[in-house]
């Protein structure tokens, strides 16, 4: 059995955001790249999977759509743990263009899990995972907040409204991850540092795929309003502002 | 000059910044009220390889270099300075002592168990009589022929209840002096030692400090380090590299402080505006960033010239007198800023203000660092 897990590399979240050209590119300038936070969570089930799986999982693959820039990104999951990993070497144009680039990868090494996080914490896209599903024509699950596996048998969990939802599917599948899929991401320890730069870090080269999308203007949003304070007793004022003010109700 | 880190250098720190900003930061108020050792995140910080960092691959350490092991310091005593102390003498004295001039035969038996983290070590030096002046050794080590027995009582041990493995320092030729002390491997559980109750300190107070006493105990002589009457000169050559070790402590605390303050004074509003607009504080502050920066470049250059195999004592000596003054005066103005808040252990810089005053005690006070400075200027 062998697990893909799909990485974004992203701004780390504290980055203070600016734009540049007319506001049309994001100023990657003294930016701290990061795995994407879901995607750190789903690799490190993915090896707690592997961990306690008595070798049924023999390995845990990294998949990035990106350019050389991104390979510090890549060695720290090295360090995390995967085993190998594989950059696909173009910059991450769209969700159609990244989501098409891993489905070839997936599709040329049969992996029985692939992970993707629910969304980056850059663009917020949430569509590559279900896009590659559809790529590969293989199922996928949304919004997994849980994966174990028994005896070959997957179970999968998912949040739903007011309780918990499990599923069961055939393999090869999508798992799309949510936060909750395991508890906190994992820390790389020294000899996982040391042994990054010794595993495979294949770069390919990616397929002819038209991006759809092109970003024509980015905005920040309005600075937050102060926080206005109602009187207890003046519940019928905190309504009408509600109502004509913020225009919420 | 290149002021860049290396990959593995910054996935160092992010490592040891993530443990300590989401491990450590749970439970470290409690821990210093109670004086309670933190067991778990040592254990947790050893799995990591953070206990042996610095000690060779072929004896399982982390391998790491110097300038690695200061970004590691610096990022877990902002947060815990008691953990960082526990992870310093265990790598920059003991692991490296052993390593630096032991024999194979007890780089195999010890060394191996304390860069796991598996066992951790004690730096047994200190007298009631001899602090600052280690040449006054009164703990005795007599040579019996294929062992010696040790009597004397050490003070001010840092590990010496939660660490197994001593390194002691005692005297076996008092007509020599100090070149008759010798330095011995010890393993705490050996007949005849016995703990003093646990200081009750001001700071630091989640690491675990008490006195040793020895009564006739017997040690092989093949756990002494080096030739006879090595042991000066061993531990000097130890506290060298220790020292950087307790600059990045103190550099720690002091960047901790500084990240509280400027975080507190972009939020705290006074006379209308966030208080980092009032001039008083802004200036405050940036001289507190300056000192910190200082303070870190000294370490980090204290660091790089270890690793490149160059002369070290005097930049290490530098850093630690440097970084832990600026520790006490950084983490004081901490406290200030944060005025009455400051003052109450949930905002965490009072901790900090009284953990930076030990390091301008321990591993050589800051007089004794400006002694080792100012001789070699007089040279």
């Amino acid at each position: 059995m062998k697990i893909l897990v799909c990485i974004s590399n992203v701004p780390d979240t504290t980055t203070k955001v600016k734009f540049v050209d007319n506001n049309t590119k994001f100023d990657v300038t003294g930016v701290q790249w990061i795995i994407n936070p879901w995607d750190e969570l789903a690799l490190t089930r993915a090896l707690e999977l592997k961990e306690a799986s008595n070798g049924a999982i023999e390995k845990v693959t990294v998949a990035n759509v990106g350019e050389i820039g991104s390979e510090p990104t890549i060695r720290k999951a090295l360090a995390i743990g995967a085993d190998d990993a594989i950059r696909i070497n173009a910059k991450a144009e769209d969700a159609y263009f990244v989501a098409g680039q891993i489905a070839e990868v997936v599709k040329k090494d049969a992996y029985d899990i692939v992970f993707c996080g629910i969304e980056s914490s850059d663009y917020n896209g949430f569509a590559v995972g279900g896009m590659l599903s559809e790529f590969l024509d293989i199922p996928s699950v949304s919004s997994v907040s849980g994966v174990e596996i028994e005896n070959g048998n997957v179970k999968v969990y998912r949040e739903i409204d007011g309780g918990k939802e499990t599923l069961s599917t055939e393999l090869p599948f999508v798992a799309i991850v949510q936060k909750g899929i395991t508890i906190n991401p994992r820390i790389p320890a020294m000899r996982g540092i040391m042994m990054a730069r010794k595993k495979p870090l294949n770069v390919v080269e990616p397929v002819a795929l038209d991006k759809l999308t092109e970003y024509s203007n980015y905005e920040m949003p309005p600075a937050k309003a102060a926080c206005k304070m109602i009187d207890e007793e003046n519940v019928k004022e905190l309504v009408d502002l509600l109502q004509n003010e913020a225009k919420v109700l | 000059m290149n002021f860049e880190f290396t990959e593995e250098q910054i996935m160092i720190q992010q490592a040891a910044r993530d443990y300590a900003q989401r491990e450590c930061i749970k439970d470290v108020i409690e821990r210093d009220t109670k004086a309670e050792f933190p067991t778990e995140h040592i254990k947790n910080l050893a799995e990591l390889g953070f206990l042996g960092m610095l000690v060779d691959p072929k004896y399982d350490g982390g391998g790491m270099d110097t300038v690695a092991y200061v970004l590691a310091m610096e990022e877990i005593s902002k947060i815990d300075s008691a953990c960082a102390v526990v992870m310093s003498v265990n790598n920059s004295l003991v692991c490296y002592g052993i390593e630096e001039y032991g024999t194979d035969a007890q780089k195999d038996k010890y060394l191996k168990q304390l860069a796991r983290g598996e066992k951790i070590g004690a730096f047994l030096l200190s007298e009631p009589e001899a602090g600052s002046d280690a040449t006054s050794q009164r703990t005795t080590a007599v040579d019996k022929g294929d062992h010696y027995i040790i009597n004397g009582t050490k003070n001010w041990i840092t590990n010496a209840n939660s660490g197994s493995v001593y390194l002691v320092i005692a005297q076996t030729h008092p007509d020599k002096k100090h070149k008759g002390i010798n330095a011995f491997i010890v393993e705490k559980e050996t007949k005849g030692i016995s703990l003093g109750p646990h200081e009750d300190k001001m700071g630091m107070r989640s690491s675990d400090t008490h006195s040793v006493m020895f009564t006739d105990v017997k040690v092989p002589k093949e756990n002494r380090i080096g030739e006879d009457g090595f042991g000066f000169k061993f531990a000097m050559k130890t506290l060298e590299g220790g020292r950087i070790g307790i600059a990045a402590q103190a550099l720690g605390l002091a960047s901790g402080a500084l990240e509280r303050a400027v975080q507190y004074a972009k939020e705290r509003k006074a006379f209308g505006t966030e208080i980092i607009n009032h001039q008083g504080l802004a200036f405050k502050l940036s001289d507190m960033a300056v000192k910190v920066e200082n303070a870190r470049n000294l370490c980090l250059k204290a660091a790089w010239l270890k690793d490149q195999g160059k002369p070290y004592g005097i930049a290490s000596a530098m850093a630690k007198y440097y970084a832990a003054e600026i520790a006490m005066e950084v983490t004081t103005e901490s406290v200030q800023i944060h005025g009455g808040y400051g003052y109450v252990k949930e905002y965490h810089v009072e901790r900090l203000m009284r953990d930076a005053k030990l390091t301008q005690i321990y591993e050589g006070t800051s007089e004794i660092q400006q002694i080792i400075i100012s001789r070699d200027l007089a040279k």
